[in-house]
């Protein structure tokens, strides 16, 4: 095993598929020369020259609808977006095009693309540069979401995409770049989309979080556990599309208690979905309201103070997790 | 006016806008009769733009279109039968009944698509030359968009790219003086559309779209200039469309004299003159491509009826391809039954199919259409729903850990 942060982890995935298969090329705003906007394609330009690292002009809608292209032509573009709010520059090409043509063709062209973007808030990038639209992305079928939470996950299912004759939206979390983890040494294997990781074990309550939520979750899992006695178990679900909801059922049949962490908005968000399936088909073994934890209803403050407010922290989700309780303990 | 080529080339460009324009009409006539819904963009008047584009193409050269592109793949070779079920949304139609009439797709012949975005090809075709380009194939990308899809972020944006990347990529503007209902003047500051080609440091040309062989040699130079010299041109074909923009359209914002005067200058009569004046081809020679065409577009009506509407069952097909790499994926995550693509000779449950018969949006529902609470007394009227998960305040203990 190594120790890699998460920009490095994601680096050695996409160069070990270029080196696997010549049809890999990665194209973005300042990807090459610049080595990327958060340093995630560092190197690449060095080893894969020009015409597999690609520096595009700021035309987001462009640089998407041609991954569109080069991938029904039979490539496997990697595009990156370098916010998830530029990706809404791109919602034409992703939301009418890449995610709708396989279906509306009938399955006559193929559109094996992957379109990463970071996300996510603290780092004062303010309203324009720093939200959470999972489950804008979420919504649209044809698209694969991912959202992993760690180096190792980070690295298998970024390899998984460009293997993946879909187009997959994969989403980064600015804040985890420089967080460090455990990878194997080597290639590794992909990771398949559609398995959730159980991080923490217990029987009192379910928390299941994505991103840097999903650190956050565990955070508050120990803080249960040392300061009420609460044993809960923790759930990053690492892809949304597919969800594996599954393993989410099966501890909330256990738990019967389940709280969702996220940093996006509460309306129609990923923890809004999340309940409803969960209040579907796990309702009869609920003891509790299913509980959100989410970002604030506002646009991403820039003021350190106001910005540290709109995002979930781990005191709200052991408040959470302790509603779930109450009347129990 | 540019020499006449050999005559069968002349016969085949006849036969092929005369089989475009008797498809056109029919297909009018049938969404009249409401076997096509929808949207019907009819491109009657255009078929000399579409035939000279596609007569200078090699078979290997991708096209990709708009919203008005029957024609486009039938010049292509794609058959008009399976055009036809298309409209009708059937099985045997060139995108299963699942496109429609804005969305006709035939991988084989390399016709890449119509698109009902204005300007939404037109990334996807640098994309698809940059392919070529990148496997080192000889193949040209032709891109056809409207004269209302230049006023698009799409259209600088691609311009800029293709001419940056030297894409073998070429575009032709089907300039038929609207948009819609909007005429070029009311919708560009640029009239003079081959001229926006100038901020791309590309070139752009006008011509006669109503003369078949004008447009032939001058997409065949625009294509020989992206295929040698790696480099997109804009080339602006003044034609025009007879018909309506779709077939639900008062034209209230054109005169019919000049619908008249257009008509006058036919592209398919003018060109059938032409032919038979210069003895190149014979009147018996016209009289058959008629025929034939009749004859061809009558099997495409009888063929598209004849051909079954999909089945409910295919509701979820080719919405992903399953299994391809990253796994398996629920089509519906709301199905707590094994995933598509985990246990594919799984059928679709029963509930599943009713749900489907009954127009409801998912499927794999267990145990059916869900009650509605207002019949179960369930429903609580004037109870204020309590929003869950709201940010608490910040805590400023907190607030000071997390620095």
């Amino acid at each position: 095993m190594a120790t890699l942060r998460m920009r490095e982890a994601l680096r050695d995935a996409m160069a070990e598929e270029m080196r696997r298969d010549e049809a890999v090329f990665v194209m973005g705003e300042d990807v090459g020369v610049f080595q990327g906007a958060f340093k995630v394609t560092e190197g690449l330009l060095e080893e894969f020259g020009e015409r597999r690292v690609r520096d595009t002009p700021i035309s987001e809608n462009t640089i998407v609808g041609a991954g569109v292209g080069a991938a029904m032509g039979g490539l496997r573009p990697v595009v990156e977006l370098m916010t998830v709010n530029f990706a809404l520059l791109a919602l034409d090409q992703i939301f009418n095009h890449a995610a709708a043509i396989p279906y509306m063709f009938n399955g006559g062209a193929r559109v094996p693309l992957v379109i990463r973007m970071p996300g996510g808030g603290g780092h004062q990038l303010g309203p324009t540069h720093s939200h959470s639209f999972e489950a804008l992305f979420l919504q649209v079928p044809g698209l694969l979401v991912a959202c992993p939470s760690t180096p190792a996950d980070g690295k298998a299912l970024l390899k998984a995409a460009i293997r993946d004759d879909n187009p997959t939206i994969f989403i980064e979390h600015e804040g985890l770049y420089g967080a460090r983890g455990e990878v194997v040494d080597g290639e590794g294997e992909p990771l398949r989309f559609g398995e959730a990781a159980v991080r923490r074990e217990g029987g009192d309550v379910t928390i299941v979080g994505i991103l840097k939520m999903a650190h956050v979750a565990e955070d508050a899992a120990r803080a249960l556990a040392h300061e009420h006695g609460v044993e809960a178990e923790v759930i990053d679900p690492r892809t949304l599309r597919p969800l594996d909801l599954d393993t989410i059922l099966a501890s909330v049949r256990k738990t019967n208690r389940a709280v969702i962490v996220e940093e996006g908005w509460p309306h129609g968000g990923v923890g809004a979905n999340l309940a409803t399936l969960i209040t579907e088909q796990a309702f009869d073994y609920l003891d509790a309201p299913v509980q959100r934890v989410t970002g604030a209803d506002v646009h991403m403050p820039y003021s350190k103070r106001l910005e540290q407010a709109a995002i979930p922290h781990e005191e709200h989700v052991v408040q959470a997790a302790l509603a779930t309780l109450e009347g129990s303990l | 006016m540019a020499d006449l080529p050999d005559a069968g080339t002349c016969y085949e460009l006849l036969a092929r806008m005369a089989l475009i324009r008797r498809f056109e009409e029919e297909a009018g006539r049938q969404y009249q009769r409401a076997k096509a819904g929808g949207f019907l963009h009819l491109a009657i008047g255009e078929e000399a733009t579409i035939v000279g584009t596609t007569s200078s193409m090699r078979e290997e050269d991708y096209l990709i279109g708009t919203y008005r592109t029957h024609g486009h793949a039938i010049a292509r070779g794609t058959d008009p039968r399976r055009v036809m079920a298309e409209l009708f949304g059937r099985v045997d139609g060139t995108s299963g009944g699942r496109g429609g009439s804005m969305h006709i797709f035939d991988r084989e012949k390399r016709f890449m698509g119509g698109y009902g975005i204005v300007g939404g090809n037109l990334p996807i075709a640098a994309g698809l030359a940059l392919s070529s380009e990148y496997k080192g194939e000889d193949a040209v990308t032709v891109c056809m968009l409207g004269d209302g899809a230049s006023n698009t972020g799409n259209f600088g944006e691609t311009m800029n790219l293709a001419a940056l990347w030297s894409l073998p990529v070429f575009f032709l503007v089907e300039n038929n003086l609207y948009g819609m209902g909007t005429s070029v003047e009311r919708h560009s500051a640029q009239t003079d559309l081959s001229k926006k080609a100038e901020g791309y440091g590309i070139p752009g040309e006008r011509i006669d779209g109503m003369d078949v062989i004008a447009v032939r040699e001058g997409v065949a130079e625009g294509i020989r200039r992206a295929r040698e010299e790696r480099r997109p041109t804009i080339l602006e074909a003044f034609t025009y469309r007879y018909r309506g923009h779709s077939a639900a359209d008062p034209e209230v914002y054109r005169e019919r004299k000049e619908v008249e005067e257009w008509q006058a200058k036919d592209p398919i009569e003018a060109f059938a003159r032409r032919c038979v004046e210069a003895g190149v081809l014979g009147e018996r020679e016209v009289e058959e491509v008629r025929e034939k065409a009749d004859e061809t577009v009558k099997a495409a009506v009888e063929f598209a009826e004849a051909s079954p509407e999909p089945a409910l069952e295919s509701l979820y097909e080719n919405l992903y391809v399953l299994d391809s790499g990253a796994g398996w994926y629920a089509v519906d995550e709301r199905s707590p039954e094994p995933h598509r693509g985990e246990r594919e000779e799984e059928e679709m449950p029963e509930a599943a199919r009713r749900l489907a018969e009954a127009g409801a949006a998912y499927a794999g529902q267990p145990d059916g259409p869900r009650p509605n609470p207002a019949e179960h007394g369930d429903a609580q009227e004037g109870v204020e729903p309590e929003v869950a998960g709201e940010v608490e305040e910040p805590d400023p203990e907190a607030e000071e850990a997390e620095r």
